[in-house]
Parts: C-alpha cells; structure tokens; sequence
C-alpha cells in the first residue's frame, strides 16, 4: 500500500461521522476562537503573550504540514529544514542586512518555497517509508550545514545569530510583545485563510485527486508530478515563514534550535490535531508546547517518556486526533439538543 | 597509498556496523514494511544494560550473552505489547508510533543512567592487528563478529525450519498462514532478532563512540542509508550497503575538500536520495509492481 492510499484509508474511517469537506470550523465556532485569540492577549502578562505567539507560528508550522498530508498525501518529517530556513533568512536580513522584519518574511517564503519545490524533485519518485527517510535525512543533516565555515559570516556558526526584537510602529502604546503577537496573529490568519481557499480550488482537488489515488488522477489529466512539488513548494513556503516569525519572537536562531527534534514535533502535532483537520493545527502545537512542560513538572527528565506515553494513548484511543474528539463533542451535542 | 589503504581499512570496520544496523532495519522492514526510528534507541538501550551488568562485576562476554538475551525479549515485547494493535493502521500512525518509543526509550536512558559520557571496554583490546599499523583488534573484532553474525544469519534463514517459514511470512503473509505459519508470531520473532542485532552494533560501536544516550544518532542515519543502498528487502543488500556506506563515508571525508568530520551526515543524505532517485529498490532490492 502507497503512502497516498494509506492516506485515503485513514480519510474514509476518519470521514464516517462527517463529510470529506469539514476541514475547517463553522462559521461561528471560528468567529468565538477569533475573539478569544483577540482578546485575551489585553488581559495577559507578557510571558503568557509570549507562548501565545509560540502557539501561533507553531501552530503555522504544523498547517503547513497539514497542507501537504492531509492535502497531497505525502509526508515529511523535514520540516525542520525548511523551518530552519525561514528563520535564518529572516534573521540573517534583519541584523546583516538591517531589513525590517515584515520585508524579511515574504523573502524568507519565497526561499523556503523554491528549497521546497527544488527538495520535492527527488521526492517525487519516493512514498511512504521512503520518503519518511529522505525527509528525515534531511532534518539530520540542516544542523550541520548551517554551521558551514564559510557561510559564519553571515550565520555567526555555531554561535547563531541574536535578533533585535522590533518595537509597534506609529508609537502605538503596546508592549513589544504584544505587537509582536497581534502582528504574528494577522500574518497567521491570512496564511490560514488563503490555505482553506487554497484546498479548496482546482489545485487543491488536484492534490486531493493523487492523495486518493495517484494513477487514476493521472489518468484524469492531472500533472502529477507539477501538484506533487507544488503541494511541497506551499507547504515549504509557509514553513518558512513560520520559522520567521520564530526568529523574530525568539529573538535568536541557532543551528541546534532546528535539530530533528524539532521536525518531529511538528510531526506529532500533525497527528494529534487530526490530519488533514486544519483548526486542529493549533491545538497539535498546543499538544507540543505544553505537554513537555507538565511532563517536567511531574519529573524533570522525564519528558520525553511522558510525551512518548501520551502519544501512544493519543494513537490507540483518538487515532485520527483532535478532529475525532470534535467530531464526538459534536455528536455529544446534538445528542443533547435532541433531547 | 597507505592513507587509502588505511581509510578503507578503518571504513569496513565502521561499514561492519552500519552494516549491522542496515540488517536490524531491513529485518523489522520485511517483517511489518515499515521502517523502525526507534531502532538506534533500542540499540542504545541494550548497550546500557550490558554496561550496568559489566558494572555489577559480570564479564564481558557473559554480559555479552546475557544482554542479547533480553534484547531478544524485549523486541519481542515490544511487538507484542506496543506494535501489535497498529498492524492494520496507516504509515502515519506507525511512524508516529515509532516516534513515541524513540522519545520513550531515550528519555527513561537518561533517567537511569544520566546523560554523562561513559567508557565502554573493547574485549579485543585496542592494540594494532597483528602487528600491523592499519587497523586496531577492536575494529578487527567488529569486522569478525559481523561476518559471523552474517554466516549465522544466513544458515539461519536457508536451512531451519523457523528462518523458512520466517522468509515466507515476510514474503506472501496470505500463503504462509494457509500453510499453517503462524505470521504473527514470526513478525514477532523478526522484532527480537533486530532487536539483538542492534544490541550488537550498539556493543560494537560503543567503545568507539563513548556510551551516552544519544550514541546511536548518527549511527541510525548510516544504517538507513546502507539499508536503502543495499535495498530495504534484501538482508544481503543491506551488509553490503553497510560496508560501502562506511568506506564511502571515510573517503568522502578524507579526500573531498571541505567536507571533514562536519559533512558527514549530510553525505548520508546525499547518499540516500540519490540512491533513491537513480534505483529506488536500491542495488539488491526487488521491484514491488503497484496496482490499481
């Protein structure tokens, strides 16, 4: 079995309960989530404003992922590479260059999207385990590479490189951190909203054509090939401006900031939000921001084990994630209303 | 010339490693077709428990034995425990699931046994081969016991019972159960024996690399990359893969300008993809033909 298929048979017990299209919330659910992520920086300290935004370009990173499983069917468990990216450039521009940030961050998707598109060539002719493997490779190797000689000039090597944190613009009296938030907040939005349109066009059915089944698609007329390092290329893009807006946030990058670890949070978030669920983006990189910080409140050194723990449990009992227990809650309500 | 001869000698003892690790993955591969990212962890864990009874005051072969020994039960624990109800379930789920016993694993490592860098002993000792300059008895002896795992292994599979009816369960799971093989169980079985492979390159390579919990990092990549050299479904494949991988790697480093010891691992990418780009099935691998 393809990885594609493997895909589309996850998709069909996934979509008993409810059509293939909800991949996104109701208009209402997504308006109280809009206002809740509005409001509740005004109340916040800075520090809480500060994961806030850790959960929204996490969150980015993993509907970018989102877009090429749950779109195009293939995997990737790179997706530090292109993160990594991301964040260089924009890093790299900012305090090499003194570019401001929100120039940096359509170059950095621009980059990210060539490395994507160039990355999924050779990606093409791989599926399932294999392309597990190339994608993992690469996530090994981008370490390494950003601590080049000979590009330390520019990357400051091992050292990585410290990032001016930008100040709200039109004096505006916000806190840094609280711009930095609503601004990383607007940047996700329209990246989110232009996803969901994005899937559901004609190249989005076309990514989902060769999920379901890659030779009948081609028989349709599909270019295959051009959709497959398209849906790579986007999904890179996006990537990349997440790791950005890391930079950003973080204030410093480094190489050992991007190791495999990191690709294989965003991977886990992607399962435990749900694949191919969009909203559940954001509640997988609540899952891989805060559940390594209880686990270290129950034992410091445990947390790995604790976040392996709970992965299995999320796997055997909720295995299509976050979307199922929406889809329960759902049911549950209905239920309830009915009554 | 005594550079090359020397540079190739020291990568067939690394490449006998690899070679090792290839064979742990190619094992689980053909048993479940899904790769194990959990396979250096697994090595690791083995390596650690043989250390502690070393530390007990056993000696090493009897640690040796034993360790191999449990590893071989907990493969198949694992199998049977974690693996078992995921057999029906998607790549995703399992490489997710893998993920999860990497984490598991390397976290309660460093639980036990803390993150500092250990000494492993070499039961061969570290003084030159037999009086000659190129290669230690430590690399020696991995070469050696390697090639008897590979003599073992093969008997093994052509002329028991278990290794054939092992060899038709990997291949035509339907037609093997109609004969009366008990396929789950011989998935099972594959599980323990990679995990006792593993236990070995991880003992191997231990003195070399220092014990620590993440020893097996770099380690694994290689092992994939002679694994997907030699072609994920041949055994014989993957060995082989395991020894090029390993002169590669040392000649690439040593006589490719600016590659040194930080290139290493993403030689092992470029390795991996071009192989996959030019001959997907790798040198010794067999064409899987897909229908619609």
């Amino acid at each position: 079995m393809s990885a594609a298929e493997e895909v589309v048979a996850e998709g069909n017990e996934a979509v008993e309960a409810v059509p293939k299209r909800a991949m996104t919330l109701g208009t209402g659910t997504s308006l109280v989530v809009l206002l809740l992520l509005v409001v509740v920086p005004l109340f916040a300290k800075n520090f809480v404003i500060f994961q806030l935004t850790q959960l929204l370009y996490l969150g980015l990173a993993v509907l970018a992922l989102n877009i090429l499983t749950g779109g195009s069917g293939q995997f990737s468990l790179g997706q530090s590479a292109f993160y990594a990216i991301g964040a260089y450039i924009t890093a790299v521009m900012m305090e090499v260059f003194n570019i401001p940030y929100f120039l940096c961050l359509p170059v950095a998707g621009v980059v990210c999207f060539g490395a994507g598109f160039l990355f999924g060539q050779p990606a093409l002719r791989l599926s399932g385990v294999y392309l597990a493997l190339a994608t993992f490779a690469l996530a090994t190797a981008m370490p390494q590479l950003l601590k080049l000689n000979f590009l330390e000039k520019w990357t400051g090597g091992v050292q990585g490189l410290v990032v001016t944190k930008p100040d709200a613009p039109f004096s505006l009296p916000m806190s840094q951190d609280m711009w930095l938030y609503y601004f990383t907040l607007v940047v996700v939005l329209v990246i989110y909203i232009c996803s969901v349109n994005l899937l559901r066009s004609r190249s989005g059915r076309a990514f989902m054509a060769i999920r379901d089944n890659e030779i009948a698609a081609s028989a349709m007329g599909i270019n295959v090939a051009l959709y497959k390092t398209l849906a790579f290329g986007v999904s890179a893009a996006i990537t990349g401006v997440a790791g950005g807006l890391s930079a950003i946030a973080v204030q410093f990058v480094a190489p050992d900031s991007f190791t495999i670890t990191l690709a294989i949070q965003l991977f886990l978030g992607m399962v435990v939000g749900g694949v191919g669920w969009l909203p559940g983006s954001i509640v997988g990189a609540a899952f891989i921001i805060f559940v390594p910080n209880i686990a270290e409140g129950i034992s410091k050194g445990l947390s790995g084990a604790v976040f392996g723990v709970l992965l299995f449990l999320v796997i055997y009992l909720v295995p299509h994630g976050a979307r199922q227990v929406a889809i329960l809650g759902q049911q549950l309500a209905g239920r309830l209303r009915k009554n | 010339m005594e550079l090359f001869t020397n540079q190739v000698l020291a990568g067939i003892a690394t490449g006998a490693i690899y070679a090792c690790m290839a064979l742990a993955v190619v094992m689980i591969y053909q048993a479940i077709d899904h790769l194990n990212f959990a396979q250096g962890e697994m090595a690791m864990f083995s390596t650690f428990i043989s250390w502690q009874l070393m530390q007990w005051g056993m000696p090493y072969w009897g640690a040796f034995v034993i360790t191999l020994i449990m590893s071989f039960i907990g493969g198949i624990a694992i199998e049977r425990i974690l693996f078992k109800p995921l057999a029906k379930a998607p790549v995703l789920t399992n490489v997710a699931g893998f993920i999860a016993l990497f984490a598991i694993i390397n976290s309660s490592a460093g639980l036990i046994w803390d993150f500092t860098i250990k000494q492993y002993p070499t039961p061969f000792g570290s003084s030159p081969f037999l009086g000659s300059q190129l290669i230690s008895t430590h690399q020696a002896g991995m070469i050696g016991v390697t090639v008897l795992l590979l003599l073992g292994l093969y008997f093994f599979f052509q002329y028991t019972r278990i290794g054939l009816a092992m060899r038709a369960a990997a291949s035509v799971p339907e037609s093997a159960r109609l004969v009366g093989i008990n396929t789950s169980w011989m998935i099972a079985l594959g599980w323990g024996m990679a995990s006792a492979i593993g236990s070995i390159a991880g003992m191997l390579i231990a003195p070399v690399v220092f014990l620590e919990p993440n020893m097996m990092g770099g380690v694994l990549i290689y092992g994939f990359a002679a694994a997907v050299l030699g072609g994920l479904t041949s055994p014989f494949g993957a060995v082989v893969g395991g020894f090029l991988v390993g002169i590669f790697e040392n000649l690439a480093g040593t006589y490719i300008p600016g590659v040194g010891n930080e290139l290493k691992l993403p030689i092992a990418l470029a390795l991996i993809i071009s192989v996959l780009v030019v001959k997907p099935a790798g040198l010794f691998g067999r064409h899987i033909v897909k229908r619609v």
